[in-house]
């Protein structure tokens, strides 16, 4: 028994910054005080403030120390651990605004937190199964084996409300009694953790924080549809989370919780990794199966289903990791309890990954239905920089920005679909007054392009064409006409467009067009860039009242496009002009400014 | 199909060739094996020249279509050899809207090559990938395994210069 345990994040953002040294070093300098009876270190997944990284707890007083350097470490071990007095200069300062310290569950970054698919994320050694069984892991497959039938664990999911967590929010009780109705010699259940919206990575955290929650799932999918083979398909730019899996895989088959006979059920089940090679594209249900199967990551047509026809022509259902992760709860609490949190027709938490212009980014999971001022200004502590928030983008390259007038939509499912945005995986990139918003869909578009499959007509030249519409705009030489061909462009993509991939590809256009139509026209009317983004339409001057002559922007300019003599007024050449922002940055009076 | 033979010579050894013999016998009779197999043939050889699919083709009876379809199709492999160091730029949308974009750029600067080349003496090679996962220490990039987060375009000369 250990007085104390010290847990250390070991998620890919903390080990981005160092935590693995700090463990290495923690271990050492404990070892040296000769507290290695005494205090333990346990290596956990994300807690979700990755804006504070590396970050550290100490149990049992729950002291939260953020952004701690390997240098703190001899100060920690020496003062807290051995001589029990906190090191407040390293905690996290909003938990010592007053005279005491305020737990981590009553700051404003977690008190509107309600953690169910990451309730074991920052918590438990992923390394260790003993762990996840210690804090009820396995107890949903043991119920669900000896206790439901098939139809029993169906009707259960049915009853929780419970959608897919991956996208488009299908309901997961019904694909799998779809998979379960099919009759077949041999049926599979997928993992779809090829998470691939630039900006989500809640997945990701699951797979690195709690492996075992999606093992188990996928056990009681199997069961539930009479499947006997798994297959998680992760994507290889996840190498810690691909990791903790295998460890993961392979504690379960030691324990006998995947393999032949589970719990002496005659249930039999094991679960094979496959790596994905980065192709977005595979993140399409059809598409993730044909690269399982070992060819290039194309969709296919539907019907049939892949609860019909998936995994190598056999009945397959695919659910996301997420998803999976809230299943072991649902089992064990009841669908009521799931059922109760969250809005009407979706149910439960959802995870969103906070990134962008935002104080705190990292991973918070809140119950749906909670507004996105609610997550931007009182989760994510609002806005850097005293800048204005501008809009919020969900759903990655298939979701749309959310303009500031939207932000007391309660997010769910439907209200999200209602203004021009979609669920998602649950990325949500804030962006400020510095954000160009035609830019943002052209950055969408360029990705949309790179990683269309080819195989249809519509995804295939349509995204490349509102590409080149978009690039016209930048560069202030489109026309209104182009604006209309853009639309026009956007109708035919979505309705004619073989996956989701080409369907949705339009969304962050017509998002932005819904609401940021005046910039669209500033650009093409005006040539003009609002946001001072597109550097075709901007021109760097400097403000002749404010500028002292000091010289320092013409040293800096790499283009010598700065004139002007000592003490007095300097001059942009805009001929000259790169364009680049040096001087701007380096001026000390403010008198640079760029229109 | 000449053509797609890169432009550097290839130069396995028969030991990398033995390590892919036996990474294919290990892997030939599962369902699917081909990309298992292409991407522990890239973790030997680094990349996945003409010569290499072709050994993958001969040993499983693949066509040589299908095995180069493949490997064109998805972005982590790589026909042409990368650099000592590779370097990625994380363009996912959290990095970008904090400037990611200047940091390649920047990169394409200072090291005279485009995305997706390799510097002339091998050193350095340059791509854009997607989200590394990384978004709480916007804008990132990694250089090999190594993740360096809250960049800024003045940080770039001195995590160069620990490469040289």
């Amino acid at each position: 028994m250990y007085r104390s345990h010290v847990l250390v994040c070991g998620g890919t953002g903390c080990t981005s910054s160092g935590s693995q040294r700090i463990i290495e070093r923690l271990e050492k300098e404990i070892a040296a005080n000769g507290l290695s009876e005494e205090v333990g270190v346990v290596k956990t997944g994300c807690f979700g403030l990755c804006a504070l990284g590396p970050i550290m707890i100490v149990y049992p007083e729950g002291t939260f120390y953020s952004m701690v350097q390997e240098d703190d470490i001899p100060e920690i071990v020496s003062e807290h651990l051995l001589k029990g007095r906190v090191v407040t200069r390293l905690l996290y300062d909003e938990t010592t605004k007053t005279d005491q310290i305020i737990p981590l569950n009553e700051t404003n970054f977690y008190k509107k937190q309600h953690r169910v698919a990451l309730r074991n994320c920052g918590v438990i050694n992923p390394e260790n199964i003993e762990e996840y069984i210690g804090t009820g892991g396995y107890e949903a497959l043991g119920t669900v084996l000896t206790e439901k039938t098939p139809g029993d664990v169906i009707q259960i999911l049915l009853d929780s409300g419970l959608r897919g967590r991956g996208g488009a929010g299908f309901p997961t009780g019904l694909k799998w009694k779809f998979a379960a109705a099919n009759d077949a010699d041999q049926k599979y259940v997928c993992c779809n953790a090829d998470e691939g919206d630039p900006g989500a990575f809640m997945d990701r955290s699951i797979l690195e924080g709690d492996p075992h929650a999606v093992l188990e799932a996928m056990a009681i999918a199997g069961y539930a549809i009479g499947a006997s083979q798994g297959y998680i398909y992760v994507r290889a730019e996840y190498p810690i989370a691909v990791k903790r899996l295998e460890i993961a895989i392979n504690q379960a088959r030691e324990y006998g919780l995947l393999g032949k006979n589970i719990f002496d059920s005659g249930f039999d089940f094991d679960i094979e990794l496959r790596l994905g090679a980065g192709a977005f594209v595979c993140g399409e249900e059809t598409a993730l199966m044909t690269s399982i199967e070992g060819n290039r990551g194309e969709p296919r047509p539907r019907p049939p289903f892949p609860a019909l026809k998936g995994l190598f022509q056999k009945p397959t259902i695919l659910n996301n990791v997420e998803t999976y992760a809230n299943i072991p709860q649902i089992i064990v609490n009841g669908p009521e309890w799931f059922a109760s949190m969250g809005t009407e027709n979706s149910k439960g938490t959802k995870v969103f990954a906070l990134g962008g212009k935002i104080h705190n980014t990292g991973l918070v999971e809140v119950p749906m239905g909670t507004t996105l001022r609610e997550i931007v200004e009182e989760i994510g502590g609002g806005i850097p920089n005293g800048k204005k928030f501008k809009a919020a983008q969900t759903g990655g390259p298939s979701g749309g920005c959310i303009p500031a007038e939207h932000l007391d939509v309660p997010i769910d499912y439907d209200n999200l679909k209602e203004i021009g945005s979609m669920m998602g995986s649950g990325g949500l990139i804030v962006m400020d007054e510095d954000t160009c918003m035609v830019d943002i869909a052209k950055f969408f578009l360029e990705f949309t392009v790179d990683e269309s499959c080819g195989k249809c007509t519509p995804c295939r030249i349509g995204t490349r064409r509102m590409l080149e519409i978009l690039d016209k705009i930048t560069k202030g030489q489109a026309t209104m006409e182009d604006l209309d061909k853009l639309e026009e462009l956007c109708c035919h993509l979505q309705s004619n467009s073989l996956c989701a991939l080409g369907q949705t590809a339009p969304n962050p256009v017509l998002s932005t067009l819904r609401y940021f139509r005046d910039e669209y026209v500033a650009h093409i009317v005006d040539k003009k860039c609002p946001a001072g983004v597109c550097k075709d339409l901007l021109q760097y001057k400097i403000d002749p009242d404010r500028c002292k002559g000091c010289t320092l922007c013409a040293r800096t300019c790499p283009a010598d496009a700065i004139i002007g003599k000592v003490k007095e007024v300097h001059m942009i050449n805009s001929e000259k002009c790169l364009k680049c922002g040096a001087c701007m940055e380096k001026c000390r009076f403010g008198a640079i400014y760029k229109e | 199909m000449a053509a797609k033979k890169g432009t550097v010579p290839f130069s396995g050894t028969k030991e990398q060739e033995d390590a892919l013999m036996k990474a294919i016998n290990e892997l030939k009779d599962e369902k699917g094996a081909l990309m298992p197999i292409l991407q522990k043939a890239q973790d030997i050889y680094g990349y996945l020249p003409f010569e290499v699919q072709k050994m993958i083709s001969d040993q499983t009876g693949i066509p040589m279509e299908k095995i180069y379809g493949v490997t064109t199709f998805y972005s982590q492999f790589t026909l042409n050899p990368k650099g000592k160091y590779r370097i990625s730029v994380c363009l996912g949308t959290a990095c970008y809207v904090k400037g990611s974009g200047d940091i390649y750029n920047a990169l394409m600067e200072k090291l005279g090559i485009v995305g997706g080349e390799c510097t002339p003496d091998g050193k350095f090679s340059l791509d854009a990938c997607r989200c590394v996962g990384a978004c709480g220490l916007a804008p990132v990039m990694m250089i090999n395994d190594e993740v360096y987060g809250r960049l800024t375009v003045d940080d770039i000369d001195g995590i160069l210069a620990k490469y040289e």
